[in-house]
């Protein structure tokens, strides 16, 4: 032991007390048990910091923000409500561990029942799990659960999904002997379901999809279910739910997706929270945690994990899957956001954002940008740039504008017809004044070149 | 002797959500109308969405409730074993969420968000530092989830090596998602003896090892808190038939500063953040489970990885042999950017916490010794296993034992595991306990095995101060009740 740290309560009186208690003479022989062969040769040679330094240092590495993204691609700019990071962050929340007793739970497992009620109800869909990690890791799951009902070797899923689902789709199926089908896109940008093999599990489908566009959900209901697969229906904006029709009334089967969207920061891409509802015929094969309504024994209303025989802490390997931390904490924020918005407020709001990538587009169109697909879209679509716009890309970058994401940056869109497209996206949280400052700067850029 | 800081407090009646929905209300203040509002057509434009109608005062009220209901670290003494729960400083709560990083888009061009991408640089080195480890992935988004990543490595680097294998050594000392992850790669867990002192031994598993095992995957300290002090020998049997060893770092609490992965022979381990390095668990998650492997596995590490080119750091995809990518970005960023707030608070000192949580963890088994029985005697690292077997003629089962500790303002050890130990009570007391705080958990135990003794039926009908009281969760299973009903 050195000096003394703030996390750490004890005094050299009370180790002293302790060690006599167990009795032994210092605290190094009680790691006695570690063979001197496996002993690290050296200190720690991490540098201690105090407070007042930790703080400098990590405020650099943030900087500054002032980057205005009009990029979503699987994470969305959209205003968080003051009181939800301030509820979130009661720490009987979040420094709480998964609600296995339950007398002592009771806030966790009512929040996350809530939450299970709303997601189950925005994706019109008859249940959902506790949340999952994200939509990626969602989406592999949803593809295992769908083989574990339905019980045939293929997954067809459409090229259209995000690449990064699809990336992390491949690496869960990998190891696997399930075969993944990739569904090309029409020139429409939707998916063809001509090439779907007949013994497929079931049909990813991911609406809007990546290049921004609505499918047609009751048509892939209809190509999935005429092969006696199961219609999945992915998402990675699920602010759109509170304008578009949702999966279940188009006939899916599961909905997995990410819900960052719903009061959750960007940082860099992580943690969001993955979505997981499907019907209740498969409830025995959703993966992770599923809060239940019951009584305790004097009739109150009580809520408590259950169906925990899917589980690995009581099936091991015959478990439905692995996952077992999920996303809880954000799970809740997503259900505080879905009750402060509400009805109309999630309708407003999905308004809003549709209005603004309307206007964003129009302004594109007027300076040169050419729609890749004339098609209807949400909130995110894509476009073919003008010449020479790769160049101003860099200089709207120095201007604190991040004007689109280039698709060939993905190796799905590494194809001659996506040359020089990007994809863009506007919300709620883009006013008009930084839209039309958008196009301003743009102008001059260009009257420069 | 103080009272125990159990009691009855003020419990709050709260209804469901929506029970508190009317039509009408609004919580969000909605942005300004600044463009004209352009109707999509109305084939692809849905109903409302169902969901209750709720002012800013009601979604305040009811979430304020309903945390009264929990049980946190910052609450009271939380000695769930093998779960690791220490406290959570909040500084890295302040710093994870600063704008810079909430704000950054995860596609940023790496010019722009340099900052962000040297804050995972740099908990990279510091999870090496810690373990002497060759190189590591960030990506994995829980501690499962790097279990999963390990076991893919392994798989893919057999297939590499051109020939798969079908088993996976397990011991039964092994924490329920290691044979799961295994599953998801095709393995079959192949079972191997305890000794009698809750060790794994190299003559059990040079019986077991063979060219058709892809490997073995080992808790150490075990969940026994026992330390597989064969580590390295079992290491090089596995090694010598071509199998790889993965390493579950979950209690990874009990080796900072005194053990070398690499030394033990692991290829791949896992690191619960959450856990060891003190990111909360918010009731269920985000946590991180970042993979640091030895230099054989380097190769096969999913992506995307940073790296650091001159003074520039990049994100790399193109690995050849990696197994692929796991989440939709670059891991859970702000859990991992709370974990180098926390190695970088205590830097050295990292090896003061190893030694105060295995000190506490001996000091309450020492004390409790006599009260309750204790299956396996040997030495501890940071968490013991007691059982119910005293108790247990009085009809006093461990989960009696845990419900009435509830009544006493403690939240009860971990009680479902390890399989090996009927009725087990796994205390992690963890470094952030004071002797104080030590002793009023021991003083609670007593009360309790007292209790047991001569007045079993106040510990059998405990807990009587919470909310609710041992809800019934056969029923819960048998009609099922998943979700509730919003009124529209």
């Amino acid at each position: 032991m050195t000096s003394a740290m703030r996390y750490l309560s004890h005094t050299p009186d009370d180790i002293r007390e302790m060690l006599e208690v167990i009795g032994v003479k210092s605290i190094e022989k009680l790691f006695d048990s570690i063979p001197l062969d496996v002993r690290r040769d050296s200190e720690i040679d991490i540098e201690p910091r105090s407070e007042w330094r930790l703080s400098r240092e990590f405020e650099e590495m943030a900087g500054a923000s002032n980057l205005v993204a009009f990029v979503g691609a699987g994470s969305y700019a959209h205003y968080v409500p003051a009181h939800i990071p301030y509820l979130a962050s009661r720490s009987e929340f979040l420094t709480a561990y998964t609600p296995y007793q339950p007398e002592i739970s009771q806030g966790t497992l009512q929040a996350i029942f809530e939450f299970q009620t709303m997601t189950a109800s925005l994706l019109g869909m008859e249940i959902a799990n506790a949340s999952m990690y994200d939509g990626a890791s969602s989406l592999a799951e949803a593809a295992l659960m769908a083989i574990r009902v339905k019980k045939k070797p293929k997954i067809a899923v459409s090229r259209l999904n995000h690449p990064h689902y699809l990336q992390a789709l491949r690496t869960y199926l990998r190891p696997t002997a399930f075969e993944v089908v990739e569904l090309e896109a029409r020139v429409d940008g939707t998916t063809d379901y001509a090439a779907m093999p007949d013994d497929v599990s079931a049909l990813v489908v991911q609406s809007p999809n990546f290049l921004g566009v609505i499918e047609d959900l009751k048509a892939a209901a209809e190509a999935a279910h005429s092969k006696s697969a199961l219609l999945v229906v992915s998402f990675a904006e699920a602010m759109s739910w509170g304008l578009l029709k949702n999966p279940g009334s188009q006939g899916a089967d599961i909905v997995s997706g990410e819900g960052k969207s719903f009061g959750i920061p960007h940082s860099f891409g992580g943690p969001g929270v993955g979505m997981l509802a499907c019907k209740k015929d498969f409830v025995r094969a959703i993966p992770g945690r599923l809060v239940g309504e019951t009584v305790d024994k004097n009739g109150e209303r009580a809520f408590v994990l259950t169906l925990s025989a899917r589980e690995q802490h009581i099936r091991r390997e015959k478990a439905v899957s692995n996952i077992c931390s999920n996303s809880g904490h954000n799970a809740l924020i997503a259900a505080m956001y879905m009750s402060t918005a509400g009805r109309e407020g999630l309708r407003e709001i999905a308004q809003l954002n549709h209005d603004k990538a309307v206007y964003l587009k129009t302004g594109l169109e007027k300076v040169g940008f050419k729609p890749l697909f004339d098609v209807p879209f949400f909130n995110e679509f894509a476009m073919t740039a003008p010449a020479g716009f790769e160049k101003r890309h860099e200089a709207l970058l120095e201007r604190g504008f991040f004007a689109g994401l280039k698709l060939d940056l993905f190796p799905e869109y590494q194809d001659p017809r996506y040359k020089d497209a990007y994809l863009f996206c506007a919300t709620e949280a883009h006013t008009r004044d930084i839209l039309d400052a958008f196009f301003a700067t743009f102008t001059i850029l260009k009257e420069v070149a | 002797m103080a009272p125990h800081p159990g009691t009855q407090g003020l419990a709050f009646r709260e209804g469901l959500l929506w029970e508190r929905s009317k039509k009408g209300r609004i919580g969000i203040s909605l942005p300004e109308q600044d463009v004209p509002r352009v109707e999509l057509d109305e084939g692809l434009v849905g109903e409302k969405p169902a969901l209750p109608e709720l002012s800013e005062v009601d979604v305040t009220r009811h979430y304020t409730k309903l945390s009264t209901w929990n049980f946190g670290v910052d609450t009271g003494t939380y000695p769930l074993g093998s779960c690791t729960m220490k406290y959570n400083p909040k500084i890295n709560e302040h710093l994870a969420g600063l704008p810079g990083f909430a704000n950054l888009h995860p596609l940023t061009p790496y010019a722009y968000a340099q900052g962000a991408l040297k804050l995972m640089y740099e908990l990279e080195r510091d999870l090496l530092e810690i373990t002497k480890m060759h190189a590591v992935s960030l990506q994995p988004a829980a501690g499962a989830h790097g279990e999963l990543a390990g076991m893919l490595m392994i798989h893919a680097y057999h297939a590499h090596k051109g020939k798969q294998r079908h088993k996976i050594i397990m011991p039964s000392t092994a924490h329920g998602t290691n044979p799961a992850s295994a599953a998801l790669c095709g393995y079959t867990p192949v079972p191997v003896q305890l000794s009698p002192d809750g060790i794994v031994t190299p003559e059990a598993i040079r019986e077991v090892m063979d060219e058709d095992t892809a490997g073995i995957m080992v808790t150490n300290p075990n969940t026994l808190g026992i330390f597989e002090k064969h580590i390295a020998e079992i290491a090089q049997i596995v090694h010598e038939k071509g199998g790889l060893v993965y390493g579950d770092g979950a209690n990874l609490n009990a080796l900072m500063g005194y053990a070398d992965i690499e030394k033990m022979g692991i290829d791949v381990l896992h690191i619960n953040v959450h856990k060891t390095l003190a990111t909360p668990h918010g009731g269920g998650g985000p946590g991180a489970g970042p993979v640091v492997v030895r230099d054989v596995l380097e190769p096969f590490l999913p992506v995307p990885r940073v790296m650091k080119k001159r003074e520039r750091y990049e994100l790399v995809w193109d690995t050849p042999l990696s197994i692929g990518r796991l989440h939709s970005f670059c891991g859970n960023f702000a859990t991992l950017a709370r974990a180098l707030a926390y190695t970088r608070s205590l830097g050295r000192h990292l090896k003061d916490v190893t030694e105060l949580a295995v000190l506490n963890a001996n000091y309450v088994k020492s004390r409790l010794k006599g009260l309750y029985n204790l299956p396996f005697p040997q030495p501890s690292m940071h968490e013991c296993v007691f059982n119910d077997a005293a108790q247990h003629k009085q009809g006093v089962t461990t989960l009696d034992i845990a419900k009435r500790l509830i009544d006493l303002g403690y939240h009860p050890p971990t009680i479902y595991f390890p399989l090996v130990v009927e009725g087990a009570l796994m205390i992690e007391p963890t470094e952030s306990e004071s002797k104080a705080d030590l002793d009023g958990f021991v003083e609670a135990m007593k009360t309790v095995a007292e209790e047991a003794a001569t007045n079993p039926d106040v510990v059998k009908n405990a807990p009587q101060n919470t909310k609710v009281s041992r809800p019934d969760e056969v029923q819960a299973a048998r009609h099922l009740i998943l979700r509730g009903e919003i009124p529209q």
